[in-house]
């Protein structure tokens, strides 16, 4: 990559303070100078105190992973240096907090000191050794000081006081750099054209996750904390009360679960958020939902596992739990957006979703999007459509049957407060009154009314914007994947392209049911499928072979940390190199089939 | 092409009808001389009286022989998972906190694996009350012994007696701060109406313990005839420490109103709190416009 991408990464104790607020400031006044930024971070799973770390890649243009190589290091202490050095690629910087750490010897690594402590006891201000850093960030990337003092104003600004302390911590870094740096800026990013004018939104995939929701008409929210899921229930917390919605802080996750169910009974769209030891007390919940066909959408951040596992570190260990965790069958629909931006579109589909089939919708997004802060385009309220539930009309009440068999399996719902309408959603097995019964005949018929809304959903996926397709379309190397292992996909594909080694890409956001047709089509003259997740058994990849009958190159993942664009574009060097003729495209399909029904990448909610 | 969803709201008017007019078309699948055929009965009568309609009340229910309770009730009806009727409950009043809300089920449904949910649903105060028939038993998994039970209870799942010491949900109710608190008995139904009718006015979290024997796994019938009386008249159901010390009280059990406390409802705070952050003119591009650069 030429050096108008810049890939920084700052590591430090988090009981020294603002590591994290140091990455995610610096990332908004990149953003604030018109850059495009991608971050990444690890909370530590202490309370107080443990190793932190913060990466964020700038660049004039979209940036689609957090990348590979360190160009930058900013180590606060020495756990830093021994952690990340290796990382730093030849010819790239490390500053380092010369107070309270050594460089290794040097060898090829421009070495900065910055003596923090020092700085901080000359302007009296112990807790300003971050912003220090920042102004000195600020300094060697040449970004302009006055938008990162409005940056910090803006972010930092809400006690008076504090605020002048900070912008002088922010100068006395800029200073220090400016008088014992003598090189110029060794990163001058500079923005696009008019890319300063153009507006962006920095956000993380819970706050547009959270958008999305209040877009999608959710007015009711239950959930109970668990990282990295907790900041969804904190925002809705804070915008609901104002827009007439409300959010309960449930006593555990069966109760959020069940106060969602409860609230959506009524007719009030409703939510939880969990992540995956939340998930798996939810799952008879989940199950109650389906058989009372209560629409609902439970959000899984996934997060490594099992049991507690890693709380701060990304998986998509949940795909199975999430497509058949429940007692006997209990068909549901489960979706996973891609990215931060997908987030707003793909919720607002899962809603849609929910509502229209009368049914659970699990969303599975991952620590890994969640967390992270990103430039966006804003949301394109203009594709934001409700999909209202199904409700009973109200006439011939003597007639109303609440389960009523139809062609679509969806039955018109009534709510309470409508007269006439009166029902028992029954979790037991019912006839379509409600009333409970358990003859074969019965149970046969709802298993398959269950499962048939659920199968019909597949055919929504191309037209609610669900499938994003790119690379070459004739390539007879593809890859078929979902969730956010799409940045590195889209990185490594650019890159092997460029070397002469085409691959297609198609990314369902629809998991369950698959898009049969279109994932049918895509995959049918390809020499290989590879199939990147982040989990040990590699349970996409599974389902895909059992859904096609397909051999896959399952490349998975599995240590609590994304996939790097490298990884990727080695197993796409490595798939090529088995097969016989390596480069030699295909011929062009006869049937143009493919880019017609298969959605383009910024049409992702329905039109 | 819709784009937002605009809220309902209902009115009701008072309905008129008679206690035959709450019953469902279901004959209940209970055992005959079951003691909740007695709490059905009176709350047939009990909302009637309120001149509830049938359309503004939902019955919200866990599982047990009692968990049966909405099926047959003409009325909105939600049958959950076992332990869940006061999550469920609490989801629908805060959605429409215009519907009346009434929770029912056994003593395992609500001390055994529904009771994390109890103190809860208390210190929120949600206004809905809680109607348990407490038999002493699990009686729809066939008699094994449940929280309430006596200790050295022989069943087949404890043939050489329990050795638990029973839970005692008034006790229980009061110590968690409960603004409504209240038992009753199967066998008298007159006395029980009342109760409930009072339960369901109370505007809070109401708990109505009924004692409602199982005929059929453990008949008390003659037990609770023997040791049950109403509370003294000098009872002041204000005072708390009066309240706690007849719930106490093991040998006897009390019948009648123990406790009750006006404290704001869930709801109400809620809706307070919303006033208070109410913002005219205020949506989706206003959110997203705090967010950008
Ligand atoms: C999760 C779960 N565990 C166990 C059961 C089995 N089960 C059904 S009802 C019940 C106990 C019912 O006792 P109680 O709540 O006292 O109701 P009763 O039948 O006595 O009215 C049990 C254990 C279940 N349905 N679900
Ligand atoms: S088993 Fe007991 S509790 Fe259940 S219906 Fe029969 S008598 Fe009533
Ligand atoms: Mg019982």
């Amino acid at each position: 990559m030429p050096n108008n991408t810049l890939t920084v990464r700052v590591g430090g104790d988090s009981a020294t303070g603002g590591i994290v607020t140091t990455g995610e400031v610096f990332a908004r006044i990149a953003a604030y100078a018109g850059l495009e930024v991608y971050t990444t971070r690890t909370i530590p799973a202490e309370i107080k105190g443990g190793h932190v770390m913060f990466q964020a890649r700038i660049a004039p243009n979209e940036v689609w992973s957090q990348g590979d190589d360190l160009d930058m290091l900013i180590a606060f202490d020495q756990e830093s240096i021994d952690r990340y050095y290796a990382l730093v690629r030849a010819g790239g910087i490390l500053i380092y907090n010369s107070n309270e750490s050594h460089p290794p010897a040097p060898d090829g690594v421009t070495q900065y000191p910055l003596p923090l402590n020092d700085l901080a006891k000359a302007i009296n201000f112990q807790r300003g050794r971050n912003i220090i850093t920042i102004g000195a960030m600020v300094k060697l990337f040449g970004l302009p000081f006055d938008t990162a003092t409005a940056v910090v104003e803006k972010q930092l600004g809400r006690k008076r006081e504090m605020l002048e302390q900070n912008l002088l911590a922010l100068k006395s870094g800029y200073a220090y750099i400016e008088q014992n740096v003598t090189k110029t800026a060794p990163y001058h990013l500079t923005p696009r054209a008019g890319a300063k004018e153009e507006e962006r939104l920095v956000v993380s995939g819970n706050q547009a996750l959270a958008m999305g929701a209040i877009a999608a008409g959710c007015r009711f929210y239950a959930g109970y904390p668990i990282t990295p899921a907790t900041d969804i229930m904190e925002f809705l917390a804070g915008e609901f009360p104002r827009i007439g919605g409300t959010v309960i802080q449930a006593e555990d996750e069966m109760a959020a679960l069940a106060m969602a169910i409860g609230a959506s009974y009524t007719g009030t769209r409703a939510m939880t958020a969990t992540s995956g030891p939340g998930l798996a007390l939810m799952t008879e919940l989940i199950g109650h939902a389906t058989m009372t066909e209560i629409p609902v959408v439970v959000v899984d951040v996934q997060r490594a596992g099992p049991s507690t596992g890693m709380p701060t570190k990304v998986s998509q260990g949940d795909l199975r739990i999430s497509v058949f965790g429940a007692n006997d069958d209990a068909p549901r629909i489960v979706v996973a957006p891609v990215s931060v931006e997908d987030n707003f579109y793909q919720i607002i589909n899962a809603f849609n979703l929910a509502e229209k089939y009368q049914t659970p919708v699990l969303f599975l997004s991952d620590q890994d999007m969640s967390v992270r802060v990103q430039t966006i385009p804003p949301f394109d309220l203009k594709r934001v459509c409700i999909e209202p539930r199904q409700l009973w009309d109200g006439r011939d009440a003597a007639a109303f049957e609440r389960y009523q068999d139809t062609a679509s399996g969806v039955s018109p719902m009534s709510l309470p407060g409508m007269k006439g309408g009166q029902y028992v959603a029954e979790g037991l097995e019912h006839l379509p009154t409600g009333e409970p019964d358990y003859t074969p005949e019965m149970h046969t018929k709802n298993m398959f009314k269950r499962g048939k809304k659920i199968r019909q959903a597949a055919g929504d996926a191309a037209k609610w914007g669900m499938l994003e397709q790119f690379g070459d379309p004739h390539a007879p190397v593809s890859i078929v994947g979902w969730g956010s292992t799409i940045g590195p996909v889209r990185e490594a594909i650019e890159r092997a392209e460029a070397e002469g080694l085409p691959v297609a890409a198609l990314y369902t956001k629809m998991i369950h049911p698959l898009p049969r047709t279109e994932i049918a089509e895509f995959i049918k003259d390809r020499a290989a499928i590879i199939v990147p997740e982040m989990n040990y058994t590699g349970q996409f990849a599974r389902m895909i072979q059992a859904e096609y009958w397909r051999e896959v190159d399952s490349l998975r993942k599995y240590g609590g940390i994304p996939f790097t664009t490298r990884e990727i574009y080695e197993e796409i060097k490595r798939v090529y190199a088995t097969l016989k003729k390596p480069t030699k495209k295909p011929a062009a399909p006869k049937r143009a089939l493919r880019k017609k029904k298969v959605a383009s990448k910024r049409k992702t909610a329905r039109k | 092409m819709i784009t937002t969803l605009e809220p309902i709201t209902y009115k009701f008017e008072p309905a008129n009808l008679s206690p035959n007019d709450y019953k469902s078309d279901l004959h209940p699948i209970w055992c005959p001389g079951c003691g909740d055929f007695g709490v059905l009965a009176s709350f047939y009568k009990a909302v009637a009286e309120q001149h509830i309609p049938t359309e503004q009340l939902v019955v919200v229910s866990g599982i047990g022989c009692s968990g049966r309770f909405p099926a047959f009730v003409n009325a909105y009806g939600l049958h959950g998972t076992h332990g869940r009727a006061l999550p469920l409950a609490t989801g629908v009043k805060m959605a429409h906190p215009e519907l009346v809300v009434v929770a029912a089920g056994g003593d395992g449904d609500a001390f055994s694996i529904g009771m994390g949910h109890v103190p809860h649903a208390i210190r929120r105060n949600v206004d809905i009350t809680y109607i348990v028939m407490d038999n002493e038993i699990y009686g729809l998994t066939k008699g094994q012994a449940s929280p309430t039970s006596p200790v050295g209870m022989e069943r087949k799942a404890s043939p050489y007696g329990t050795v638990e010491t029973p839970i005692n949900p008034l006790l229980f109710a009061l110590a968690s701060g409960a603004s409504w608190v209240g038992r009753g008995f199967s066998s008298r139904p007159k006395e029980l109406v009342d109760l409930v009718k009072a339960a369901m006015q109370h505007k809070g979290f109401s708990l109505v313990q009924v004692l409602s024997p199982c005929v059929t796994f453990y008949d008390t019938y003659d037990h609770f005839k023997q040791i049950s009386k109403p509370l003294p008249a000098d009872h002041n159901p204000r005072d708390r420490m009066s309240a706690i010390k007849y719930a106490m009280d093991e040998a006897t059990l009390y019948l009648g109103l123990f406790y009750q406390e006006e404290r704001p409802t869930y709801d109400e705070g809620y809706a307070a709190k919303r006033a208070q952050a109410a913002k005219p003119n205020y949506g989706i591009k206003e959110i997203m416009g705090k967010y950008m650069r």
